[in-house]
């Protein structure tokens, strides 16, 4: 990094800025646990934060708690805990450390989580319902199901003005007609929809910055890691959804990206193959995870990961703020949507991507704890591999547990595929 | 005369292969890996020195393989026994396009293009069900030595059926059926056809593409050559060198260095 990007202060910004707001959100949770404020418990394939911030209501993502526990090493301590409250080690790790959070108070790595005073959810995981219910039976709260209708089958989503489309964005709009109501039970105040709008003002920029972030990676060499620094932006387009800092970290992101971009400046000082990501990190060691990769000159360039864990922000939907409930049903619905299709149907958006990413390969991680993200992973591969001749690798491991993180298996078949990767390169340039 | 050599740590025993310049194996041998993993891999070295006749100044370049490659202190460079298994099959049977591989306690199916480039590889992860240790319980277990499973079992005329897929738990399964008053041939092609089904699994999933060569110890048993060409319906390809293949596709990814006078891409130099 040359004297005059470290004094202008640009490059590096958003990781600085994203630990500082990650610090303050954790501080601010810290300050609801210890007054004993209201605050609300959603997850990040369609958080409501729209909604939930204009009840002026503190946002905990407990799968957020639970994959710091993991990056901090303590992850263990809650699985087992949870594991001898009766919770089999089967089901997913970012449930079972929650469960342990709550059982000891709120404790956690980065402060004390605030009990929730409702709890707000889609159904683009099928556990999101039944972790929600044990909060449900451990604090007798509210929760709210928003169904959001998926794609039925691949390649049929349907758009606005679309009389299919339409059903369904009145289904969805109904529903968040009775979520405000039921937030206005739970805090007492009533709904202003100017405060509504100026939150969705908020999320406009942000989901705006955040596709035109993503697009950015494109160029050669990419500008950030999908997987590391991917995964610090990722916090943001979740914490600070609807806040007027989550849209300035955006555009300030893409002053950063654009900056790099116009200077030449990647991630790595040489960038032989570049890797998208399939699925959920492997908190439990991160950073050797990601290691593994560059160690062999692979950076991840994009990652599904920042589709369906932003909630497909990644869109860039933008609200009409003329008729807020109605965009809001639509770009929910559309957003929502394509965090399931991001899980269910990559392989369509992958072997797009291919070409303009200039990917060289595709890593795909099924973990053990999240049969969601995972099922049905082998055959998109397969259907990726039908279609483009691009080396592929499938690992197993876990977002959790390290109890089943083979670091030596793993690594011995990442230096397999890139044994390949370069063997096809020195052949291509043999044949050229 | 140039040599190359490639040193295979597994996790049950230890091979080495030299090579000339000509590609043809002057030297191997094989041992037990222990529990010194360095140490089982200059012994082997050593021994395939001596077997080639071979000056160890003489071999100008060594590629370590398996489980304890990183662990082969005199080797210049490491590869992954995939890429190994994969290249050594291709250059025996060049029209290799499938690899099984099974060893003391991995498999692999691996999926190779003609210039022994890897397309894809599938390994079992958690388990040890469907490896060598799998035969080796149940050698323990019947008290029959390892190298005469595969005949016992091809005497079999009514197989059982081994239903568990855990290792540990097939010791006990297998005593069980002696306890039913079962043939020993039959449980013995029972164990074979159970290996054999795993394995196949293994190979439905990187996709099964003719002609197929089984590598790895375990491609010494007859048994079980017969329960996967039975099982897949193909002919497999079998060399008498099986065992040492990831030690030749090492010794050759070695000479490929010895010969262009530089490191090919997938080589990673010792540092």
């Amino acid at each position: 990094m040359g004297e005059q990007q470290q004094e202008n202060g640009i490059v590096g910004r958003g990781n600085r800025d994203g630990a500082h707001l990650f610090r303050e959100w954790f501080a601010e949770l810290n300050r609801t646990a210890e007054q004993g404020g209201p605050c609300a418990y959603v997850f990040v394939m369609g958080s409501m934060c729209e909604i939930l911030r204009t009840f002026n209501l503190p946002i905990v993502f407990p799968e957020i708690n639970s994959l710091q526990m993991a990056v901090r090493h303590v992850a263990h301590e809650y699985l087992n805990q949870a594991e001898d409250y009766g919770y089999s080690p089967d089901i997913c790790g970012y449930v079972k450390a929650d469960v342990a959070v709550q059982l000891r108070g709120g404790e956690h790595p980065m402060g004390r989580i605030p009990k929730p005073s409702i709890a707000v959810f889609t159904n683009a995981c099928n556990t999101y319902i039944k972790w929600a219910e044990i909060w449900e039976r451990m604090y007798h709260i509210p929760i709210f199901t928003l169904d959001v209708p998926g794609t039925r089958a691949a390649g049929t989503q349907t758009w606005p003005d679309e009389p299919d489309f339409e059903n369904d964005r009145r289904y969805v709009q109904a529903q968040i007609t009775e979520l405000i109501a039921l937030c206005e039970r739970v805090t007492g105040i009533k709904f202003d929809i100017d405060r509504l709008r100026e939150v969705m003002g908020y999320a406009n920029e942000m989901s705006r910055g955040w596709k035109q972030v993503l697009e950015f990676n494109k160029t050669r060499p990419s500008l950030f890691n999908a997987l590391t620094d991917g995964t610090i932006y990722l916090g943001v387009t979740n914490g600070f959804r609807g806040a007027p800092e989550g849209g300035r970290f955006f555009t300030d992101l893409v002053e950063e990206m654009a900056y790099k971009a116009a200077h030449g400046i990647g991630t790595l000082t040489e960038e032989k193959y570049r890797l998208t990501f399939i699925g959920v990190p492997c908190y439990p060691i991160f950073r050797r995870f990601n290691e593994m990769f560059t160690e062999w000159g692979g950076t991840f360039v994009h990652s599904t990961y920042l589709w369906f864990a932003s909630g497909g922000a990644n869109l860039g939907f933008q609200y009409d703020l003329a008729r807020p409930l109605e965009s809001l049903a639509e770009g929910v619905l559309i957003s929502v949507r394509d965090a399931m299709d991001s899980m269910f149907y990559q392989d369509r958006a992958i072997i797009e991507m291919v070409d303009a990413f200039h990917l060289d390969g595709v890593v795909y991680h099924p973990i053990k704890s999240c049969r969601t993200t995972s099922t049905g992973m082998a055959d998109n591969r397969r259907s990726l591999m039908a279609a483009r001749d691009i080396p592929s690798l499938f690992i197993e491991s876990d977002m959790m547990d390290r109890r089943v993180v083979g670091e030596a298996q793993m690594k011995n078949r990442i230096d397999a595929f890139f044994e390949g990767l370069a063997s096809r390169k020195q052949q291509e340039a043999a044949a050229r | 005369m140039a040599y190359a050599a490639g040193v295979d740590v597994g996790s049950t025993q230890t091979k080495a292969i030299v090579i000339n310049e000509a590609k043809n194996i002057v030297g191997r041998s094989l041992i037990d890996t222990g529990a010194n993993v360095v140490i089982a891999a200059e012994q082997a070295f050593a021994q395939a020195l001596k077997s080639a006749n071979v000056e160890e100044e003489e071999v100008e370049y060594v590629i370590g393989t398996g489980y304890g490659r990183y662990r082969v202190t005199f080797g210049n460079a490491q590869v992954t026994e995939i890429s190994c298994h994969g290249r050594g099959a291709v250059h025996m049977f060049p029209a290799t396009r499938t690899v099984i591989d099974m060893g003391g306690q991995d498999t692999k199916a691996i999926r190779v293009r003609s210039t022994g480039e890897i397309i894809d590889f599938c390994m079992n992860d958690k388990c040890a069900a469907g490896t060598g240790r799998f035969l080796g319980a149940a050698s323990s277990a019947l008290n029959i030595p390892l190298d005469q499973l595969g005949p016992t079992a091809l005497r079999s005329e009514r197989p059982v059926r081994i239903s568990t897929t855990c290792t540990v738990f097939a010791e006990s399964e297998v005593l069980s059926w002696l306890g039913r008053g079962k043939k020993l041939e039959d449980i013995l092609q029972g164990v074979h056809q159970s290996i054999a089904a795993r394995s196949i699994g293994l190979l439905r999933r990187v996709g099964v593409e003719e002609q197929l060569t089984f590598t790895g110890g375990v491609a010494r048993n007859i048994g079980m050559i017969e329960a996967l060409q039975k099982g897949l319906g193909v002919k497999l390809n079998v060399s008498e060198d099986s065992h040492f293949m990831g030690a030749l596709g090492a010794a050759l990814f070695a000479l490929d260095h010895v010969l262009a006078g530089r490191a090919p891409a997938a080589i990673r130099e010792t540092s």
